[in-house]
């Protein structure tokens, strides 16, 4: 489903991302952890195609398709959604428009027809119950007053709209306590299915022990230094990162 | 003030010969206004950049305007409807067409009482004291070149007068059509509204200017609340790509009233918005709000000029400007608290998005306070579409321009939440939807 073959990206020409290599098949959970500055965020944005980064080498395949050429609303299109660290504040944008935007524009690149008010107003009311979340969010501006949790679970109700095959989860975990933090993993696993990917990014293993993933690799200095299952997550936990950032350097 | 004689002269060598085709020749004293009005323009002269309020606007396009007696006296163009934004029946309807009254378009049925509205041009006919009583209320000076050429110039406009506790049951819409299909022209309209204590109107006043050839609108307004008296008064300045438009508003506001004001400028190639309010006694409120939306090489100015004169009144401003391409914004804001204005409450906010490199806002915010028990603020910015924001968007599958478009149009709606009649939000955000399609 993603191939990620020998990726190289640059940052205002400081070389972040140094041959990373990764597969992914439907169903399966990857985490990704590691250090601050190892280059774990780059990796979610590079996938999800954020400018301000240079792919240098390498190519990502999404279900065979080489993504990096295309804009982010069309990697949005064919089934990436980005759950983000910090999910933007838009004063003025009520979630109600932002969303219904989201998904005719995604529905429009799938070429399935676009949904009227109506229509849309079934669909996340059923999203909404499914996940357990309140409708007043959806009369608010996007994410404007947001406590932590309300945003991360802002971005959940986002990513069960628009129905992705593949959900990155960008340190989705920081900022919330564990309640919060509970509830957007059991959004997460809500969603999950045999034919979608999970690729979990963190720096703590504690929301593995809610989102449990297949796999799980170890991010050093750009590069994939040790992969796994899931008890390498709590020997990192235990262990932590330093013998990974002194092998790699 | 030194003048630039090439912008001046014609207007002034063709008063002469225009003066006895003048609304209100046989009146004597309107003679004698427009007389001293020439008097005073031709002293002062058509501003240029070397007056500090008029630094960032340059007039010096009125010149290839070939300003001749016939261009003074703009001819009528064939059109059937106004282009109205509000539904029949829902509104009174005044259409000026180039200028003219045009009783045929107009819609005045069932005026309340104690209402008097109509074309000033006639009224200065059938009713001239009330004509002078309220051009009386303005006197021309040098600090308004602009004014005093419309005073010597002005053909018609509109008049709306309340008499005390009278509301105008329904909206007003005051819609200005203009075209130079017939030959390019000058118009200087005169609008003259005057509310009685407690009285109460809403204005929706639409400029709409056909594209083609270069035309010429000088407005002024003379606005006076008397106690506890609300105007509500909305604009969209839509004017033709080649227009020039200049407008200027003297407001009085008596204690308590309340003068709540919106202006969406979208058109012409050159456009200078120029509001002056005195708050003359306790509890004066006055909302100067508005957004700009230029592309190309349009250029918009801003200027407000607020006089707090009585302790316990309030301003509050908020603009929001939008420019693309190579256009340009102005805004000077100034606010002026004098000595006696003790709490006094003024706020001023001026934001601008530039989409491009080359588009260029030239902010002035002016606080000017000599009393110590006040409370004013101001904030400017300029900016580009929060990357962020656009990055967010486009993750969840909308392009780069609807994106764009939204965030543009969640810029705007904060100033357009500021109109306090809430019906009239819809009649702005689709101009402003209008603007970001195309």
């Amino acid at each position: 489903m993603l191939e990620i073959k020998n990726l190289h990206a640059d940052v205002e020409g400081k070389a972040i991302l140094r041959g990373i290599d990764l597969t992914i098949q439907p169903g399966e959970v990857h985490a990704i952890m590691g250090p601050n500055g190892s280059g774990k965020s780059t990796l979610a944005h590079v996938i999800s195609g954020r400018d301000g980064y240079d792919v240098t080498e390498g190519e990502v395949l999404y279900r065979g398709k080489n993504i990096l050429d295309m804009d982010p609303e069309e990697r949005a299109g064919e089934g990436v959604f980005l759950a983000f660290q910090y999910p933007v504040e838009i004063p003025g944008v009520t979630n109600t428009t932002f969303m219904k935007e989201a998904l005719n524009s995604v529905r429009k690149y799938r070429g399935e027809d676009e949904l009227d008010a109506m229509q849309f107003m079934k669909v996340i009311r059923e999203k909404t119950k499914q996940l357990g979340i309140s409708n007043d969010m959806l009369k608010r501006a996007v994410n404007v007053g947001f406590s932590g949790g309300e945003k991360k679970r802002n971005d959940i109700l986002q990513m069960a709209i628009l129905e992705p095959s593949l959900a990155i989860l960008d340190e989705t975990d920081s900022g919330l306590d564990i309640d919060a933090l509970k509830t957007v993993a059991d959004g997460v696993n809500l969603l999950r299915s045999p034919e979608n990917a999970t690729l979990v990014i963190t720096h703590y293993q504690r929301l593995l022990d809610y989102i449990v993933p297949d796999f799980v690799h170890v991010l050093a200095k750009g590069k994939i230094v040790k992969s796994g299952d899931k008890s390498l997550a709590q020997e990192l936990e235990k262990k932590g990162y330093a013998e990974f950032t002194d092998q790699a350097a | 003030m030194k003048q630039d004689n090439a912008m001046t002269t014609p207007f002034v060598d063709q008063y002469d010969g225009l003066k006895p085709a003048l609304p209100g020749h046989a009146l004597p004293w309107m003679t004698a206004l427009r007389d001293r009005a020439l008097d005073s323009f031709a002293e002062a002269g058509l501003p240029t950049q070397r007056r500090e309020s008029w630094k960032y606007t340059n007039l010096r396009g009125l010149k290839q305007l070939e300003l001749t007696e016939q261009a003074l006296t703009p001819q009528p163009i064939s059109i059937d409807r106004a282009p109205s934004l509000l539904p029949d029946g829902s509104a009174y309807r005044v259409v000026f067409v180039n200028g003219g009254f045009r009783s045929d378009l107009s819609d005045l049925a069932g005026l309340p009482e104690g209402v008097t509205l109509g074309s000033v041009a006639e009224l200065a006919e059938s009713q001239p004291q009330r004509v002078e009583a309220l051009l009386a209320a303005h006197r021309d000076t040098n600090d308004q070149p602009l004014v005093a050429l419309n005073t010597a110039f002005m053909r018609d406009g509109l008049l709306l007068q309340l008499e005390a506790g009278r509301k105008l049951d329904k909206t007003l819409e005051v819609i200005h059509v203009n075209s130079a299909e017939n030959g390019v022209f000058a118009h200087n309209a005169r609008n003259l509204i005057s509310l009685a204590t407690g009285s109460e109107a809403t204005i929706l006043e639409h400029h709409i200017g056909l594209n083609g050839a270069a035309y010429y609108i000088n407005a002024a307004n003379d606005v006076t609340l008397a106690e506890g008296a609300t105007l509500r008064h909305y604009r969209i300045q839509a004017e033709g790509e080649n227009a020039v438009h200049t407008s200027t508003m003297n407001g009085q506001l008596a204690g308590g009233s309340f003068y709540d004001g919106f202006t969406l400028s979208i058109g012409a190639g050159l456009s200078r918005n120029e509001t002056s309010m005195k708050l003359t006694a306790a509890g004066a409120r006055c909302h100067l709000n508005g957004g700009y939306l230029m592309r190309d090489k349009q250029h918009c100015d801003t200027t407000t000029v607020v006089d707090h004169l009585s302790p316990q009144t309030s301003c509050r401003e908020v603009f929001k400007g939008v420019l693309d391409d190579r256009s340009r914004g102005v805004f000077q804001g100034r606010i002026v608290v004098h000595p006696q204005a003790q709490q006094t409450d003024g706020h001023q906010l001026n934001k601008v998005l530039l989409l491009t490199d080359t588009a260029e806002i030239n902010a002035k915010p002016e606080l000017e306070i000599y009393a110590d028990d006040v409370k004013c603020s101001h904030g400017c910015s300029a900016g580009e579409v929060d990357h962020d924001a656009l990055f967010y968007l486009r993750s969840r599958g909308l392009s780069e321009d609807s994106a764009k478009a939204l965030l543009i149009q969640a810029f705007l709606a904060e100033s357009v939440s500021e109109i306090s009649d809430e019906a009239l939000h819809d009649v702005f955000l689709n101009k402003i939807s209008d603007w970001l399609a195309i």
